[in-house]
């Protein structure tokens, strides 16, 4: 099993930053890799089980599937089902906790995986760099940090 | 049961931080609160089970067992087993986790305890401030200054004792560094050469002079500061000229500076030296080059922010800052009318209040100051405050006048800022640049149901639980881009008084800072 773990402090209350990342079919809204998504059958986004069909910037498509979501622990974890980046088992959780000291954010994005083991430095660097920390680039400067 | 949780970034590599922490005995090096520590039956300090019995400086005596200590996920947990305050089944946590993108550490400090029912709301704020806060950051400044750095009796050498860590010295983040180039020399006593700006008189730019002043050592709650940068505004013209009655002749006026904290008297545990430091506040002295003064009032800078800005914008900022957030709060939506919005306050309230999401209508008096205020955010820019300006605002308002207007130009605007508002409008008269308002009929007010504010700084900033609430709003505005601190116009302090004469014509736009 591989982990990849992802941290950084939005300039941002919590609350601010859980309103922009909770809806599972937002991805395009936040970050700039996503270029559409829509939520299979029609279901509401913050259904536990529904799924999200998305496209890439690069133009490659993923399905993922909502396992949990907590507006109480400010939490979402999802699974992918299908992707072109060859991972068995992909589990993912994306959690913000509130810094009490300067009313910020602490974001931390996980995922723990199954890979072929010569791929595994080129997938952790994919998803930790240019996926998470990319994310969360774009989200820290659409709260104004730098 | 009471719970309390309080968190911070602390900005020193996670390893550094929790090669502290698992240490059971080592608060006594870095918390503020703590005497003297020492662990019960000569265990080691990382042993589960280990018991600190320790002193606060206020002389009470508490123990504490450590029940759980987690290398792998940076994690401890311990009970209080005696305690002079009535902290009942008190069980604490702490937590670490790595922000990998900065290095930094996000720390987590939790606990749940019964407390008196009538003592609750008191004592989760002791526990949530005076010991977790206070606790935080007095490890990270010890982290940062080092051993025997920066301390001068406040953070203490460590021990040379089995299971006290090293102290990092070489991952430390950078110190920051001492701003004055030249170590002012000190006498037997301890006091300091310094150059202060000083008047003998009340009146014109001219009573003002440069003077050599002894600075002395910082007594009980007091510190000693190197200003690099001083802040001018227009309070100093009103204290000069004695239309406020600030500053005794002979005296040095100025009410806002910042540099570094060169010492710190006894009893101060939320600054230490080294710390950079800002402060905007009465009573006036900030015209030097040092300066002791109480340290109630004085606030670390954030790292990110620089000195020269911090001292053009801690006063008009929290001066904004309270003006739309306590005298009026603006609510989405309202029509808000900034008098003179492209002055030093003026430009904040435009910035801040467009992006609480007002619609903000400003006024100048020239062409280029509409330039600045239309960059600020200004829906609608109108140069002059005549007949013309209550026509326009009723006219973008549909007739109905404006919520607010943020009046600092006194006795010139007074009348049109009233006319300018709508049915159950607010006046905030917050400054006379033009003059003296005078004896007004407060009887015509009722024709609208006006509010009239006349509210005075200090006392939005009294003590340092205020202080602290305004500037750490003004400084997470600025840090989430709702506000820009513009460079502030330099001038040597030798220049005082052409300077003075410039704020007062109107000549100037944005801050004006002194190099001390």
């Amino acid at each position: 099993m591989t982990r990849v773990y992802v941290s950084s402090v939005i300039p941002a209350p919590a609350a601010s930053v859980w309103r922009r990342v909770r809806d599972f079919n937002g991805l395009p809204e936040w970050t700039p890799f996503v270029a559409e998504s829509r939520i299979e059958q029609g279901l509401p986004s913050d259904k536990v089980g529904c799924i999200r069909n998305f496209i890439l910037t690069d133009g490659g498509t993923i399905r993922e599937q909502l396992l949990a979501l907590s507006d109480y622990d400010m939490s979402c974890t999802y699974s992918i089902l299908e992707s072109p980046m060859g991972v068995e088992d992909y589990i993912a959780k994306l959690s913000l906790t509130p810094v009490t000291d300067g009313n910020v954010t602490f974001a931390q994005w996980q995922a723990d995986f199954d890979c072929a083991p010569e791929r595994e430095q080129a997938l952790i660097d994919q998803i930790g760099k240019n996926v998470f920390q990319a994310a969360f680039n774009a989200l820290r400067q659409s709260f104004g940090g730098r | 049961m009471a719970r309390v949780r309080e968190s911070a970034i602390v900005d020193v590599p996670i390893v550094e931080v929790w090669r502290w922490l698992r240490d059971f005995n080592s608060h006594r090096d870095w918390h503020p609160a703590i005497d003297d520590s020492e662990i019960e039956n000569g265990l080691p300090a990382d042993t589960v089970g280990a018991v600190r019995a320790f002193t606060l400086k206020d002389g009470s005596f508490l123990r504490e067992q450590l029940l759980s200590l987690d290398d792998e996920l940076h994690e401890l947990s311990y009970c209080l087993i005696d305690s002079p305050i009535p902290l009942y089944g008190y069980v604490a946590t702490i937590r670490l986790l790595p922000v990998t993108d900065t290095g930094a550490t996000f720390w987590q400090w939790e606990s749940e305890f019964n407390p008196p029912r009538d003592r609750a709301r008191e004592l989760v704020a002791l526990v949530a401030n005076d010991i977790y806060r206070a606790g935080m950051r007095g490890l990270e400044r010890r982290l940062r200054a080092g051993p025997g750095e920066g301390g001068n009796g406040v953070l203490r050498v460590a021990r040379a004792t089995e299971g006290t860590p090293a102290a990092p010295r070489e991952k430390l983040l950078p110190v920051h560094p001492v701003e004055a180039t030249v170590e002012p020399a000190t006498d037997a006593a301890g006091s300091l050469k310094a150059r202060a700006v000083v008047m003998d008189r009340h009146g014109g730019p001219e009573v003002l002079s440069l003077r050599d002043i002894d600075v002395p050592t910082p007594g009980p709650g007091e510190v000693r500061i190197r200003q690099s940068h001083v802040g001018v505004n227009f309070i100093d013209v009103y204290c000069r000229t004695g239309y406020f009655d600030l500053v005794t002749p002979p005296g040095v006026p100025g009410m806002e500076a910042a540099g570094t904290v060169e010492s710190v008297g006894s009893g101060v545990s939320h600054l230490a030296a080294g710390d950079r430091v800002a402060y905007a506040c009465p009573p006036a002295g900030s015209y030097a080059s040092v300066r002791t003064m109480n340290a109630d009032l004085v606030v670390r800078i954030p790292d990110w922010l620089d000195t020269a800005h911090a001292a053009a914008g801690l006063l008009k900022g929290v001066a904004a800052g309270f003006l739309l957030h306590d005298v009026h709060p603006i609510a989405r939506g309202e029509w808000v009318v900034v008098h003179a919005a492209a002055g030093g306050v003026g430009s904040l309230l435009t910035q801040w209040a467009a992006a609480l999401g007002a619609r903000v209508i400003a006024t100048v008096s020239d062409a280029e100051k509409a330039r600045l205020a239309e960059a600020s955010g200004a829906d609608d820019v109108i140069i002059g405050r005549g007949p013309e300006f209550v026509d326009r605002v009723r006219r973008l308002t549909g007739d109905r006048g404006a919520d607010v207007v943020y009046d600092a130009i006194g006795r010139d605007s007074f009348d049109a800022s009233m006319a300018a508002l709508a049915v159950r409008g607010h006046l905030v008269s917050f400054g006379q640049a033009s003059g003296d308002i005078g004896a007004r009929e407060i009887g015509p007010m009722a024709s609208k149901s006006l509010t009239l504010s006349r509210p005075n700084y200090g006392h939005y900033i009294a003590d340092r639980t205020m202080m602290t609430m305004q500037a750490e709003r003004l400084f997470s505005a600025i840090e989430r881009g709702f506000l820009n601190i513009p460079p502030p116009q330099l001038a040597p302090i030798e220049d005082v008084a052409r300077v003075h004469s410039e704020l007062e014509s109107g000549r100037t736009t944005g801050a004006i800072v002194l190099e001390a």
